[in-house]
């Protein structure tokens, strides 16, 4: 028997605007011990279905149909049954670990509370059993954690404390919504392979709600794409994936940026460089614990970084979270001021002029920002949102050729003029981006950053995004610093690509090299965490894994984690060394050397 | 998204203001306020033309017995009544509402408009100008408005100039404070950042996008406010402060109301009463009416 049975699932939502059918007569089974991956992009039901077979729907919200567990009809059941069968049979994880924790219990806490609700374990038996799941979710320093709080663990150990909550008590069913999106790759490789193998050994059956084909590739048995609220397909991995019948299936797969996937050589290379930074170094102070006022520490965020752009190329600046990629670039471009460190541009110099004096320079330098929606004034009309670089810029312009320009650049961008009054709100994430593209092309810049300008659309979108970029990119002959953590998306734009640890390079290469001959073992590790939407080449890979936990800035010789034989030379910087030409790596040891755990830690 | 599918075709502008206008009229209970805010202003200023009395009049034949002979009536000229002293109460209520009108208004525009300008300021620049504006804010937050009121009423003359500038200047620290923290909130803002990245000036940002951001809380805040001063400025009344005799304002008719109304006299306290009411229950409505309207994500 099927431990999850949805039949005939229908989910609507009443709201000022009408009702919304979100889910349009879903069906689905899962069988113990399997994985079913749950396709699609925003808005197509796929986490709502399952929302309302765990009774989780927003109180707007109704369904209809049958959801059985195993054989127990469990759809609209009183919250007092659903509780009893929550947590116990059937758990659910998140996106957002942080956000799912509470934070003001300690890790301890909160698991003892679940062993208390269902099995009435208490006290040491309850923390005994916690620090046995802890173990075998592979959490390092597991006892000390139980007495820690959610803020003090990172994004992946919330993650492994999240699972371990929800095996605490062995259930049948484990759902999980979207559960490696915030995580960076290395980190998603870890959570996938820990999900598998509590899969394999406990018998649990997993459905994996994503919008990753890469992700589905690696871990799931069977498939169920979703568009519109409905299926439009549901089968076997392999058929899916090799076969694909429907045509969105077929969309969606072709829009996944792979690694493997032939590409066109790289534009030019011998250009002159248009912008070179020397020696960036961004300090951030910050407060620490200790003292009546606390002491003062200090994060190196970016900390020596030297780089060129040719005129035309585009640069892909890889790493990830908290790595620096950010704040390089926006230390490139003057909005936070580099602690120490030379921008030359077209010859200027940049850094220490006053705004009235980079003016000019901003005319050339624009930048596309992540999120959509917040990177636009809430309270402006796209129109007004793409005209005002054009009022600082070009103030003498009359209204009229301000607006012809403005009409002309979001058609140019792919936006209907008619839109134009419309506030952000009323316009797709996709839409948006085109927007911010729109207000940083205006200008006809030399020079545009995108800061993980795709990483929050949907790959369809995503797909078309990076077309729009890289037609305009042509046409406006600009340079490009394309900053992102899928390196499968950077491998798509990039001529030339940084890898950034810790604030510091570790390489330096064009992206063929990159990618066919990564030198550095964090490269490699980085590269080979990266899933690969095609389930046969998933299961024949080998992973490098990286031992322990990536390291905090703030700790004291962390950027020799890669050159453990220098341990004990607290302040020692690893130095970048030409390989080939144009390949440049930092220092590093084999990696036997960083492989083996005694030496690092 | 039905909205959106049916925005016009045409290629004209839109701009927050018109659509907030747009959105005001739609709000049926913030038009309703405003039109009867309207009429009271009206009233106010036309009423005084069919007063029998001035405020300061004494009807001898009703002194001493206003419980029997000062009800409110047309026959005796005395619409609203009289008080115990037999001066007409509609003539004062009149006045009264006037002042508190006035006062609320005024009191609240000085502290809108200069507590908005400082907390964002202060907000913007941020670091150690940051740091010593708040500072200047807390000290003077420690200091009681009343106290502070009082002594300049005591230097000064006591006139009706002295208590906007009194409210003024006790009444914009908490907005500031306010405004700081939203702005801080703001500044963190991508689209701020976008716009510093294009080139715009630090005026400009916090012109076009910190203020109209801002207008939410500063407006709801303001309409808080209003009710705030009109109460302040009646309990200064009340200690024999504000406004001098025969001068009067809605909070000095209520207390005064308020001390007969065992005597058989409640109207001394309700007309009064009821203006008071009626101010403050436009105001918070209007207040609402216009956050909604200067919000494009309201619909």
């Amino acid at each position: 028997m099927a431990v999850l049975d949805i039949s005939q699932l229908d989910v609507r939502f009443d709201t000022p605007d009408g009702q919304i059918h979100a889910v349009r007569g879903v069906n689905l089974t899962i069988e113990a011990g399997e994985c079913l991956g749950v396709v699609g992009e925003s808005g197509s039901g796929k986490s709502q279905s399952f929302l309302a077979a765990m009774g989780l729907l927003a109180r707007n919200g109704t369904a209809k149909g049958s959801v059985k567990l195993d054989g127990q009809e469990i759809l609209n059941l009183p919250v007092a049954q659903l509780n009893a069968l929550r947590g116990q049979s059937m758990t659910m994880i998140f996106q957002d670990p942080l956000t799912a924790l509470t934070p003001h219990l300690r890790i301890g806490e909160q698991m003892a509370e679940v062993l208390s609700v269902h099995a009435g374990i208490n006290g040491r038996a309850a923390r005994s059993r916690s620090l046995e799941w802890l173990d075998k979710v592979r959490m390092p320093d597991a006892a000390r954690r139980l007495g820690q709080f959610p803020h003090e663990l990172s994004g992946g150990q919330r993650q492994r404390v999240m699972i371990a909550m929800a095996m605490l008590m062995q259930p049948r069913l484990l759902i999980a919504d979207e559960p490696t999106t915030a995580l960076d790759v290395t980190v998603q490789a870890e959570i996938l392979d820990l999900m598998a193998d509590l899969q394999r050994s406990e018998n649990t059956a997993i459905a994996l709600i994503t919008h990753d084909m890469g992700v589905v590739a690696r871990m799931c048995d069977r498939i169920e794409v979703m568009r519109h609220g409905s299926y439009v397909e549901s089968g076997k991995a392999d058929d899916i994936f090799y076969h694909p019948q429907h045509t969105y299936t077929r969309t969606l797969l072709d829009a996944m940026p792979r690694l493997d996937a032939p590409i066109a050589p790289p534009t030019r290379q011998t250009a002159p460089p248009i912008m070179t930074a020397k020696g960036i170094k961004v300090h951030f102070p910050i407060r620490l614990s200790g003292g009546l006022f606390g002491r003062r520490g200090v994060v190196r965020a970016v900390d020596g970084v030297d780089l060129e752009i040719r005129a035309g190329e585009t640069l892909g600046l890889v790493g990830e979270s908290g790595c620096g990629k950010s704040t390089l670039a926006r230390a490139l471009l003057q909005l936070i001021p580099p602690t120490d460190g030379q921008v030359t541009w077209m010859g200027k110099t940049l850094t220490n002029r006053r705004a009235a004096e980079l003016k000019s320079c901003r005319q050339d330098l624009q930048i596309v920002f992540q999120d959509p929606v917040a990177s636009l004034d809430p309270r402006m009309t796209i129109a007004a949102s793409v005209a005002e670089p054009l009022l600082t810029h070009e103030p003498d312009l009359s209204p009229d050729a301000r607006r012809g320009k403005v009409r002309d650049m979001l058609e140019r961008v792919g936006l209907d003029h008619a839109m134009q009054n419309r506030y952000p709100h009323e316009l797709s994430g996709g839409q948006n981006q085109r927007v911010g593209i729109a207000r940083a092309m205006i200008t006809r810049p030399k020079m545009i950053v995108c800061d993980e300008a795709v990483s929050a659309l949907d790959v369809s979108v995503q797909a078309q995004i990076l077309e729009l970029l890289k037609d305009l990119r042509q046409e406006f002959d600009m340079s490009m610093i394309f900053i992102s953590h899928d390196l499968s998306v950077v491998r798509e734009v990039a001529d030339r690509i940084m890898v950034l640890y810790l604030g510091r390079p570790v390489e330096i290469a064009p992206r063929d090299k990159i990618f066919d001959h990564a030198q550095h073992p964090y490269t490699q590790s980085l590269i080979s965490a990266v899933p690969v939407p095609d389930p046969r080449a998933e299961r024949s890979r080998t992973r490098l894994k990286l031992p322990g936990e990536l390291p905090s800035v703030m700790t004291q010789g962390s950027q020799l984690r890669f050159l453990p034989s220098r341990a004990d030379q607290v302040a020692y910087e690893p130095a970048l060394q030409e390989v080939s030409p144009g390949h440049w790596v930092a220092e590093h040891d084999p990696i036997e050397t960083i492989l083996a755990p005694e030496k690092f830690g | 998204m039905a909205f959106a599918a049916n925005a016009p075709s045409v290629a004209k502008g839109r701009s927050l203001w018109g659509d907030a206008r747009i959105r005001y009229l739609r709000n049926r209970a913030a038009v309703l306020a405003s039109c009867v805010l309207l009429l009271l202003v009206a009233f106010v200023l036309i009423g005084p033309i069919f007063a029998q009395y001035s405020i300061e009049e004494i009807d001898w034949g009703i002194m001493g017995q206003a419980a029997e002979l000062g009800k409110p009536a047309l026959a005796n000229g005395h619409f609203f009544g009289a008080d115990d002293l037999g001066r007409d109460l509609y003539a004062r209520t009149l006045q009264g509402t006037t002042t508190s009108l006035m006062v609320g208004l005024i009191g609240a525009s000085v502290a809108l408009v200069v507590g908005t300008a400082y907390g964002a300021i202060a907000g913007y620049v941020g670091g150690r100008t940051d740091n010593i504006m708040m500072r200047i804010v807390d000290i003077l937050l420690a200091i009681p408005s009343t106290l502070v009121i009082i002594l300049l009423m005591v230097i000064f003359e006591r006139s009706l100039i002295m208590i906007f500038i009194g409210l003024g200047l006790t009444g914009w620290l908490t907005m500031s404070r306010v405004v700081r923290g939203q702005t801080l909130s703001l500044m963190q803002r991508e689209f701020v950042e976008a716009a510093r990245a294009s080139g715009v000036s630090d005026v400009m940002i916090i012109w076009r996008h910190i203020l109209p951001n801002l207008l939410g809380v500063v407006i709801v805040y303001a309409s808080i406010l209003v009710p705030e001063m009109i109460l302040a400025e009646s309990f200064i009344s009340f200690l024999g402060l504000g406004v001098q005799e025969p001068n009067t304002s809605l909070g000095a008719l209520i207390a005064e109301g308020a001390g007969t109304m065992a005597y058989g006299t409640l109207w001394q306290l309700m007309i009064p009463l009821s203006f008071f009411m009626l101010t403050i229950l436009c105001m918070f409505f209007i207040g609402d009416g216009l956050r909604d309207a200067l919000d494009p994500k309201d619909r």
